[in-house]
């Protein structure tokens, strides 16, 4: 387990930059970040999306058959999406994270 | 149900115990040089990894109060009141995926403590931070002494605390209480990030051995045949059915509505943002937006034992002799296992219990601290005064939590956390739409939070039930929609709206804008960035007060 980084000395009596003060003026390097790629992008906010609209869409599994196991569909169904969302939001993380190291982020 | 059940109180004594050494023992792991700021005391060194986020945000937002009220609401009224918890728990995760990595870079690289900081140095507005900050207090307190409520809970079906004796009665709940106050005051939020992970691992135990046991003794099928005959069953007192077993048409706009707008107000709180800004790094919150619905699954099932004691009869009789559905988990687990293990089961509960309270406490002083001492009365404060005003307030947050349940109804504290719920999303604007765009004026925005928290408070107040005239219910006929809905959605979307057609107006009117602290690369900033460590000699020499 790595020992607690240094980071508490971030903080300072006043916690800001001066909001006119740019990151040239800092001497840091250049914001390089790219926007992420369109397909990407999309792609994204597909995973993120699905898991929302599939659970307002509640017409959609409100509903007693077929039963699983003696569960209602309402409630298996429901119960079913905790994985397909988790799967959803890890292949965003997944290719969130892949686009920013191959576009050179850093 | 007679007397003391000594076998499962001496379980939950002898574990009680082991977590107070953990809490104390919390203060040398991953010790810092000084204890002596924010940073360290209320954010443990904002160095957390993939590993311990998940454990403490799990901690931190499953509650005591949840597990319980869950299985309680699902006994007593069905899916609408109880099961919405689910798709709630499973579409939060999505949402913050999306943005809370921008709120963790822009306050790792100005530094900020609390959600009212970044609404402060964003909007250049003291006034709207103050908004945010106590809003913030408001909803937290109520939510800390609820956690209370889960303790008494579980102590009431142990048999304790149900003599007349005033002092002997709350006893047991002034220990833990001092205990917790103790070890928060010494180790910071690395006390309940440690003891996160005894919780953890107690709930997991406790919920796989109880659906083994519906499985195999009572049957899932069984369980919701039961539930159906119950939610079908017409009630005597209001000549409508008790519960929902599967939402009818009609109330399909509650369901997703109280999910959506639960789920919207979930990371609004506080004590959510905390642990968020305690971890490492971006993909640290990105990893844990993939592998946090865990938690989901284990509510999904907790939710259910509720069915499965309506199957095994339970008769939730509090020690006053009335029916209580809050027990009726607390109870299913003394009727149907040994003793011990009913005994492993409470102390899941009150363990659970003292996580979020502590990281609640914490939050709520870092935000008096920060943006209400700070702010308005010793603006050049040191780090290390800081550190210990936050030290002192969160003893008082507990006392004021203490107060409020042994002096009030239990009932009130439920009444405050349905209005903290309403509250709290009233400053979704300001935080999270402000992540991405000034568009939005300051005062646009205060206006439109103060439009939402009035609105929401006399919507809620109005609704009565069979138990309670007024907060009997968080569902009000949504306005030109007609259909029952979450209050606290309907005034989010009507705070929104007096937002946007005020910002119009007050863009004609030329009114002053405030000054933006943060600048457009703030909000990608990431471990290992030079951007994430401005430290002091980049900013020591700046000093831009913000002002409404």
């Amino acid at each position: 387990m790595p020992a607690a980084r240094g980071v508490g000395s971030l903080h300072t009596e006043v916690e800001v930059a001066e909001p006119d003060q740019t990151d040239r003026e800092r001497e840091l390097p250049p914001d390089r970040r790219q926007p992420l790629p369109t397909g990407v992008l999309v792609a994204v906010a597909l995973l993120i999306l699905a898991p929302i609209v599939a659970l307002m869409w509640v017409g959609s599994y409100a509903q007693e058959d077929p039963r699983l196991w003696g569960f209602p569909f309402f409630y298996w169904y429901q119960l079913l999406w905790v994985f397909i969302a988790s799967g959803c939001t890890y292949l965003a993380y997944r290719l969130v994270h892949n686009a920013r190291r191959g576009g050179g982020d850093r | 149900m007679t007397g003391v059940n000594w076998v499962a109180l001496t379980v939950v004594i002898i574990l009680f115990v082991f977590v107070t050494g953990v809490g104390f023992a919390a203060a040398r792991w991953r010790r810092a040089q000084s204890m002596a700021s924010l940073d360290e005391w209320g954010l443990g060194g904002r160095g957390f990894g993939t590993f311990i986020t998940w454990f403490l945000l799990g901690g931190d937002l499953y509650t005591a109060y949840t597990f319980i009220a869950v299985p309680a609401a699902m006994f007593a009224t069905g899916a609408v009141s109880g099961f919405f918890a689910v798709p709630y728990t499973i579409i939060v995760y999505p949402i913050i995926f999306v943005f809370l990595p921008r709120l963790w870079s822009v306050s790792h690289r100005h530094g900020y403590v609390t959600p009212a900081d970044f609404v402060e140095g964003r909007h250049g507005s003291r006034g709207l931070g103050l908004a945010v900050a106590v809003t913030g207090i408001l909803a937290t307190m109520p939510y800390i002494a609820l956690q209370l409520v889960g303790i008494q809970a579980v102590l009431e079906v142990m048999g304790v605390g149900g003599s007349n004796n005033v002092i002997a009665q709350d006893l047991p709940l002034f220990i833990a209480f001092a205990v917790l106050a103790a070890y928060t005051y010494s180790s910071g939020l690395r006390a309940p990030a440690l003891i996160a992970f005894v919780k953890d691992f107690l709930i997991y135990l406790v919920i796989i051995v109880a659906v083994v046991y519906i499985a195999v003794k009572i049957g899932f099928g069984a369980s919701f045949d039961a539930a159906q005959k119950k939610m079908a069953t017409i009630n005597p007192a209001t000549g409508k059915p008790t519960g929902v077993f599967i939402p009818p048409p009609a109330q399909y706009w509650a369901y997703a509505s109280l999910a959506l707008g639960s789920a919207l107000a979930l990371f609004m709180y506080p004590h959510s943002i905390t642990a968020v800004l305690s971890s490492r790094s971006r993909n640290v919150i990105r990893r844990n937006a993939a592998i946090l619905p865990a938690y989901s699954l284990v509510l999904g099932l907790l939710a259910l034992l509720g069915f499965a004691a309506i199957a095994a009869g339970t008769k939730p009789i509090g020690l006053n002799g009335k029916p209580n559905a809050q027990l009726g988990v607390p109870q299913f687990f003394e009727d149907s296992f040994p003793s011990w293990f009913a005994g492993v089961a409470f102390a899941a509960v009150a363990i659970g219990a003292l996580v979020p309270a502590a990281i609640m406490s914490i939050a709520a002083a870092n935000l008096f601290t920060r943006n209400i001492y700070r702010a308005y009365f010793e603006r050049e404060v040191s780090r290390e005064k800081e550190a210990q005003v936050s030290k002192i307030t969160s003893l008082i947050v507990k006392l004021g939590a203490l107060i409020f349940v042994l002096s009030l109804d239990r009932q009130n504290a439920i009444n405050f956390q349905l209005l903290g719920g309403i509250w709290i999303l009233q400053t979704f604007p300001a935080l999270v739409l402000g992540l991405y765009t000034r568009w939005f004026h300051r005062w646009a925005l205060l206006i439109g939070w103060a439009v939402g928290m009035v609105y929401g408070t006399v919507a809620a107040y109005q609704q009565s039930s069979a138990a309670t005239k007024h907060f009997g219910s968080s569902l009000d006929q949504v306005p030109f929609v007609g259909k029952l809905g979450y209050i606290a959605l309907t005034a989010f979307v009507i705070n929104l709206i007096v937002a946007v057609v005020l910002t119009f107006v007050l863009r004609a009117m030329k009114s002053p804008e405030g000054v933006d602290q943060t600048e457009p690369s703030d909000y990608f900033a990431d471990e290992g960035d030079p951007r994430v460590q401005p430290i002091d000699e980049l900013t020591a020499d700046t000093s831009k007060a913000s002002s409404t």
